[in-house]
């Protein structure tokens, strides 16, 4: 049998290209997101929720949300299995971490579409 | 005696706090305190998001908590973490295309990161504060 670990890292690749793709996405919004922020007329409430009442605007946020969760959990997850040996705790701050983001994700998404 | 010395089982001892570390370990391990940093603090980001949208009484309240003097400081240190885990981002996907993988081209480039990524915080928190 052969000895596996269930929070090693033996699922290498798709979470891999994952990180990156998630990364590409953040940095375009990231540009976008500035670019929009900077040419408001004003930093208040009507302007500033203004940009979030369109709803490509609210979708690509979303995205955004969700990439920034995945790319986390991957990140997060190389952290603990970098520093935590014991497979116990590292299961469970696995599971803490991964519990917080898809919370997060039901926040965010909350958050948009609560206008 | 010589076969002795070669046997002889010697702790792996890397002192990380004596060695001097090049400009290429400073971005990496930046990006993960960085990343880390971020990751600890999206709740309060989330929080904040929350109330700026929330309403015109919550847009008060997030202008209150985002004026006071160390929710500054705290959200400039998390500009430079964003930023700096943006500039590495972008340098490490060039060097998985295999760009810039060459010794001084990789110290260069690293030196950029650390640069612009303090560069842009700097420009940036001087125009929110």
């Amino acid at each position: 049998m052969v000895n596996r670990q269930p929070v090693g890292a033996h699922y290498g690749l798709k979470d891999w290209i994952a990180q990156r793709a998630t990364a590409v996405y953040m940095a375009l919004f990231t540009v976008l997101f500035a670019v929009c922020v900077l040419t408001l007329p004003e930093f208040s409430y009507a302007s500033w929720s203004g940009l979030f009442k369109s709803g490509v605007f609210r979708f690509l946020s979303f995205l955004f949300f969700l990439s920034l969760f995945y790319h986390a959990w991957i990140g997060v997850r190389d952290i603990w299995m970098d520093y935590v040996k014991p497979t116990g705790v590292r299961l469970a701050l696995h599971l803490v971490t991964l519990f917080l983001l898809v919370g997060y994700a039901g926040w965010a998404a909350q958050i948009l579409w609560r206008l | 005696m010589s076969e002795m010395t070669v046997r002889k089982q010697r702790p792996k001892h890397l002192a990380l706090n004596q060695i001097r570390q090049p400009l290429p370990a400073i971005v990496s391990i930046l990006h993960r305190i960085s990343g880390a940093g971020l990751f600890l603090m999206l709740p309060f980001l989330l929080f904040l998001l929350d109330r700026s949208l929330g309403s015109p009484d919550s847009f008060v309240t997030f202008a209150a908590i985002v004026g006071h003097p160390l929710v500054k400081l705290l959200l400039i240190g998390l500009l430079w973490a964003y930023l700096h885990h943006f500039c590495a981002g972008i340098r490490f996907l060039l060097l998985d295309l295999h760009k810039g993988g060459e010794l001084q081209a990789a110290r260069n480039s690293s030196r950029i990161v650390l640069v612009v990524s303090i560069a842009l915080t700097v420009v940036i928190g001087v125009k929110l504060w």
